[in-house]
């Protein structure tokens, strides 16, 4: 317990901003860090409008929560298209489904000339996606919702079908010769992850279990997947849903001895390296660039030439099986943040 | 040696003699402890999970559930201490993604010697703690409100922060950096004793409840946290400076969240900024279902580590018990309750024969 003296917090407060200023002088580095990024980092180019047709503005709604991976390429995606078909680019997001609703319909009474909406609770979203449609604004979905998107008048889905996903990892599984197999849910009552397990597990032709951790708290996350390679040493296969938490299940396999291959949804620097390296089997990807930046382009093809994709169905960006082979030419995708 | 804060001097203007000078017989004083209740339920808990999962009396099993319940209990015993205190620290989940995302960046963009952004994430996480009790204290606001605007803050600037200088919402890895080992040695390693593999975490969560154990029973201070929590205004009477103690209070969470958080980032190297958001409750529950009075002056430290490891027991215990994993938060939910009940009701029971 830290005991303060009189007026020591405002010592304490100056001492942190000192020390602050004057770590960096005292001891440095001479591995890794922001020194070896940027010497690593060629000009990357960067982005100036492609075409003069009109400024218009698009904006994009999407189910994600605060500090989400996956949306933050999704976004990366779209913003990069936008600069380069001269949009102007506005983003929302909100993982209360009523929120995002209301979220379409500010950006439908601004008039904005293109939204893109994610359908990951469709039925909520059925009104604000209808009334703009009849409000004249073209509406692409994205990543979820590929069954509702028609209906609700949309111009096209671009996404992956999460069942069709987890029934290429089943065979995935089957096809490198595993038994039983774990399913790592990071979020209880996410859709689209019952989707992809209950794929996987229609293809896979050995057992596979599903498995709820907290997705927000990462030591729980590792101990839960820890305990059950424990509690049935038989499980030679694990699939986490999401990157971050393919590192969480090679330390658990690793402390409980496990000779289970750590297989996962989504790609990151780490899940790369790991790949490369062998710790992890396969990644499956959908890339989520492509979803943003697919959006805004097709958009932008709508507007300026009423050019529609995908023929009336679903325009898919995954499932991608990553192995080992490939992962060390996403390396440096993953690291800026496209892949 | 009763835990429990020195009662008012009796009203009634009748002749006592003062209960501290009695003797009492040591079951009665076993009886008094506030974690009573909680050792029961543990003992209880254990129990039932033995006989419902197979694999739960493995001794692989026990590294597994201590390491789950050591991440809660680090910052479930400075949560607890704040609690006698009287006051909460919403803040404390995010926190700790606070203070390993501080290490990791600062790190990374000064190129530092990994132990300079730990030295500084040290600094600017005491100096949140700091922050929480001034505020507290200066502006006499409930903490809830205090610690409600500080974790909706930490929150926001831990992904502004991060998406700002690392251009994504998690940050870059620090693992090929000079002083990663040596510090993923002192917060992340790995024991295996007699083939049992035990965290670090549970040595530091284990030297956090004797050190606070010792403060709260054994120092001025913790005789301070206990005259604060049962009524600040009294304490001041008495001359304890309630303002010093709370912000202590609010520093030792920091502290503790600083060491969660390095746990954090050595064992991962890479952090999420969007975690830690809800696990200030589970720190709360640990510490109330360990026997702290919500309304404060009462509780204990060892209660906490108990209540933490009843959370990790349940937790685990259901993943060994190989239930169907759709009722895994009712499960949990429902231990949980069954646990608190059964410690509110030995409380009860003790406080009648006294």
């Amino acid at each position: 317990m830290t005991r303060v003296p009189n007026g020591g917090v405002r010592a304490a407060i100056g001492a942190v901003l000192a020390v602050a200023l004057t770590a960096a002088l005292a001891g440095c580095s001479s591995t890794g860090g922001k020194r070896a990024e940027d010497a690593r980092k060629a000009a990357a180019a960067q982005g100036r409008a492609a075409v003069d047709t009109p400024r218009w503005t698009f904006a994009m709604v999407t189910h994600s929560g605060d500090g989400d991976t996956f949306w933050d390429i999704v976004q990366n995606g779209a913003k990069q298209a936008a600069v380069k078909d001269n949009i102007n680019f506005l983003y929302a997001h909100s993982d209360e489904a009523q929120q995002q609703a209301q979220l379409i319909d500010s950006y439908v009474a601004k008039g904005v000339d293109g939204l893109i909406v994610t359908l990951a609770k469709p039925d909520a979203m059925k009104t604000a996606v209808e009334k703009a449609v009849k409000a004249g604004i073209p509406v692409i979905t994205v990543n979820s919702g590929a069954d509702a998107s028609k209906a609700f008048g949309a111009l096209t889905h671009i996404g992956q079908d999460e069942t069709v996903a987890g029934e290429a990892v089943g065979d995935e599984l089957d096809k490198r010769g595993r038994k039983k197999a774990l399913c790592v849910l990071h979020e209880q009552g996410n859709v689209g992850h019952e989707q992809r397990c209950a794929g996987a597990k229609k293809t896979f032709d050995g057992a596979l279990q599903n498995l709820y951790v907290d997705g927000t708290n990462m030591p729980d996350v590792q101990a839960s997947i820890l305990a059950k390679l424990q509690s049935d040493p038989s499980i030679d296969a694990v699939v986490t849903l999401g990157a971050p938490f393919a590192d969480a299940a090679v330390q658990a396999r690793k402390s409980a001895g496990s000779k289970a291959e750590v297989d996962t949804f989504d790609l990151n620097a780490k899940v790369a390296d790991a790949l490369a390296a062998g710790t992890l089997g396969f990644a499956v990807d959908q890339q989520p660039y492509l979803q943003g930046y697919e959006a805004v382009d097709l958009l932008w093809l709508y507007r300026y030439n009423a050019d529609v994709l995908g023929g009336g169905k679903p325009v898919l960006t995954g499932p991608q099986i990553i192995t080992k082979d490939q992962a060390a030419a996403l390396k440096g995708y993953t690291e800026r943040g496209t892949r | 040696m009763s835990a429990a804060a020195p009662p008012p001097a009796p009203a009634d203007g009748l002749d006592h003699v003062d209960e501290r000078l009695l003797r009492t017989s040591p079951t009665k004083k076993l009886l008094a402890r506030p974690e009573l209740g909680s050792v029961v339920g543990a003992i209880a808990v254990f129990v039932f999970f033995s006989v419902a999962a197979d694999s739960f009396l493995k001794a692989s099993s026990l590294g597994t559930v201590l390491y789950a319940a050591s991440t809660i209990g680090i910052m479930a015993v400075p949560v607890a201490l704040l609690m006698i205190g009287g006051e909460f620290d919403l803040s404390a989940g995010v926190l700790v993604t606070s203070s390993a995302l501080i290490s990791s960046m600062f790190s990374y963009q000064m190129t530092a010697n990994v132990w300079v952004g730990v030295g500084v994430s040290l600094l600017v996480t005491l100096a949140i703690g700091a922050f929480n009790g001034f505020m507290l204290t200066r502006t006499k606001l409930p903490s809830f409100i205090i610690t409600l605007g500080t974790f909706l803050m930490l929150t926001g600037l831990n992904l502004g922060f991060t998406k700002l200088i690392s251009g994504t919402v998690s940050t870059k890895s620090i693992a090929d950096m000079e002083g990663f080992p040596s510090a993923k040695k002192l917060f992340a390693s790995t024991w295996t004793v007699g083939g049992v593999e035990l965290k670090v975490t549970i040595l530091w969560w284990l030297a956090l409840v004797a050190v606070a154990t010792w403060i709260l029973l054994r120092t001025r201070f913790g005789n301070w946290i206990f005259a604060v929590g049962g009524g600040s205004d009294a304490a001041r009477a008495v001359g304890v400076p309630v303002y010093k103690t709370k912000i202590g209070l609010y520093m030792g969470v920091a502290f503790c969240a600083w060491i969660a958080g390095q746990h954090l980032l050595f064992s991962f190297d890479v952090v999420q900024s969007g975690e830690g958001v809800g696990n200030e409750l589970i720190y709360i529950i640990a510490a109330v279902i360990g026997g702290c009075l919500i309304t404060g002056g009462y509780g204990s430290a060892i209660g906490s580590a108990v209540g933490a490891f009843i959370f990790g027991m349940t937790g685990k215990g259901i993943v060994y018990a190989e239930w169907n994993p759709d009722w895994f938060k009712f499960f949990l939910g429902a231990m949980l309750l069954l646990a608190t009940l059964l410690n509110a009701w030995i409380r009860k029971r003790v406080e009648a024969t006294k």
